[in-house]
């Protein structure tokens, strides 16, 4: 066992670990944070993914030991005095989910894409979210629900 | 999915992490990113019972201007080569193949030295250091050496590295004015080759004056076009079409879920083609 120290979502949390557990389980299991979710398992599908310091990751291909003394945040952390982040609210009014189940993962990859990339083309957004899969929307409107955050940020009218 | 249970070290520099590669013998495994070892590791076809963290390091995160080539630290992540302004300027070659690799998750985890020692063929990275003729630092407990990327991989998945040995840096030339590409084909976005070619060209005089051509999942390692290598050299720009229907000489691709390897063959031909074709053109 070993002892890690990280931030999720803002809070502090110490816990004692295996090295084997990955930072999935231990979000889902030892931190209950449902949100977080598991698809494929093998880093294809991206419905795990969270960030890392900022960026976008895998927690399925993380251990929970590599994250020590890092700040995690999962789609849980990213609501902003009790209202919905910009990328929630968009993939809200363009439609951008269906089932839901590519949703937490697809929303932490969207904002680490325009946190690297705010003025991101069509293209650059589809090819940014190559990591995560979708078998519901057909990606159009997820696509969409990006680039309305972009619009807004600039101050457009959608 | 879940691995082997495991112990798990911090290596807080490289000497550490060397020492504890003795300690522990062929039982351990240096841990870089981890995005080749863990997925390996949870399908249980890597068992190692101690894995050394050098995610802690943080002098190999580098790229430095070396004035005649550029070195990059082996912890260097594909989306730091992706964005560093010095490689874009002086060898595109590297920071564009490290912009294909995977998907952006993937890249925000992978670093070049663990593509390097993973020693995959079907990593992009590796056939473009082939191409660039990039040179390998390596320390153990005998010391340091260097290694022409060349006398680097040495069989499927197996390198020159040492059980006790970790790589340090990965040195690159500056490609001044040479041409270069990288011609990755894949049947979907996020997927690994089912083969990349990369080119650099150099032109002298209005003709070919040398080019260097490297394979991705082309055999059990990353390869040289050596055949159509030469007879590039010195060519007319116009004759790239048929220097380049050798591409394939002396290859032995597999045959598997994504293309035969006569298929393959063929890819490597067309891409080597387009390779040249794109370098010169820069
Ligand atoms: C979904 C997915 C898609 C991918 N797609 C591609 C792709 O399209 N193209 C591509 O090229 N790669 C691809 N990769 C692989 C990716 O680039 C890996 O990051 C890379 O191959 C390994 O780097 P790493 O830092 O993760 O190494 P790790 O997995 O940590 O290590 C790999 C091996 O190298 C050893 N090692 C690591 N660092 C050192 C060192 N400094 N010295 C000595 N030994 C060391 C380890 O012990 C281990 O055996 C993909 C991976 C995933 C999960
Ligand atoms: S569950 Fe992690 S990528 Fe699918
Ligand atoms: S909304 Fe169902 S998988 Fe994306």
């Amino acid at each position: 066992m070993r002892r890690i120290q990280m931030t999720v979502d803002g809070r502090a949390h110490v816990a004692e670990v295996e090295p084997r557990l990955l930072l999935l389980h231990h979000l889902r299991e030892n931190l209950g944070i449902g949100g977080v979710h598991t698809g494929c398992n093998t880093t294809s599908c991206g419905a795990c993914t969270v960030h890392i310091d900022g960026e976008s990751v895998k927690s399925c291909t993380v251990l929970a030991v590599q994250a020590d003394g890092h700040e995690v945040t999962t789609v849980r952390g990213i609501m902003e005095n009790g209202l919905w982040h910009p990328m929630q609210q968009a993939f809200h009014e363009a439609h951008g989910l269906q089932c839901g189940y590519c949703t937490p993962g697809m929303i932490m990859a969207s904002i680490s894409l325009l946190k690297e990339n705010p003025d991101a083309t069509e293209q650059e957004i589809r090819e940014g979210l190559e990591g995560n899969l979708c078998r519901c929307t057909g990606y159009e409107n997820i696509v969409k629900a990006v680039q309305l955050v972009q619009q807004h940020t600039n101050g457009q009218p959608a | 999915m879940i691995p082997i249970a495991f112990d798990y070290e911090v290596a807080e520099s490289v000497d550490h992490a060397i020492e504890l590669l003795k300690e522990n013998g062929d039982e351990a495994k240096l841990l870089a990113g981890g995005h080749s070892l863990l997925p390996i590791m949870k399908l249980r076809l890597a068992t190692p019972t101690v894995l050394i963290d050098l995610g802690r390091i943080d002098d190999l995160n580098y790229v430095r201007d070396e004035g005649d080539h550029l070195a990059i630290g082996a912890m260097t992540r594909h989306c730091d080569m992706e964005r560093d302004a010095t490689l874009q300027e002086q060898c595109g070659l590297i920071s564009y193949t490290a912009s294909l690799v995977g998907d952006p998750q993937v890249r925000h985890r992978g670093t070049i030295g663990g593509s390097v020692s993973h020693g995959d063929a079907a990593s992009d990275l590796p056939s473009a250091l082939l191409a660039l003729e990039a040179n390998f630092v390596i320390k153990g407990s005998g010391g340091e050496r260097t290694v022409a990327a060349g006398d680097f991989f040495e069989d499927y998945l197996q390198t020159t590295l040492a059980p006790d040995e970790v790589l340090t840096e990965i040195q690159v030339p500056k490609l001044n004015g040479a041409g270069w590409s990288y011609k990755k084909f894949n049947r979907r976005a996020q997927d690994w080759a089912v083969v990349g070619v990369a080119a650099v060209v150099e032109r002298s005089n209005g003709s070919i004056g040398s080019a260097r051509i490297g394979l991705t999942n082309m055999g059990s390692t990353p390869l040289r076009a050596t055949a159509a290598e030469s007879a590039l050299s010195g060519a007319d720009p116009s004759s790239v079409a048929e220097a380049t229907s050798s591409a394939d000489e002396g290859t032995s691709p597999s045959s598997d879920i994504a293309a035969s390897s006569e298929y393959r063959r063929h890819l490597a031909r067309v891409l080597s083609r387009r390779a040249v074709e794109e370098a010169l053109s820069r």
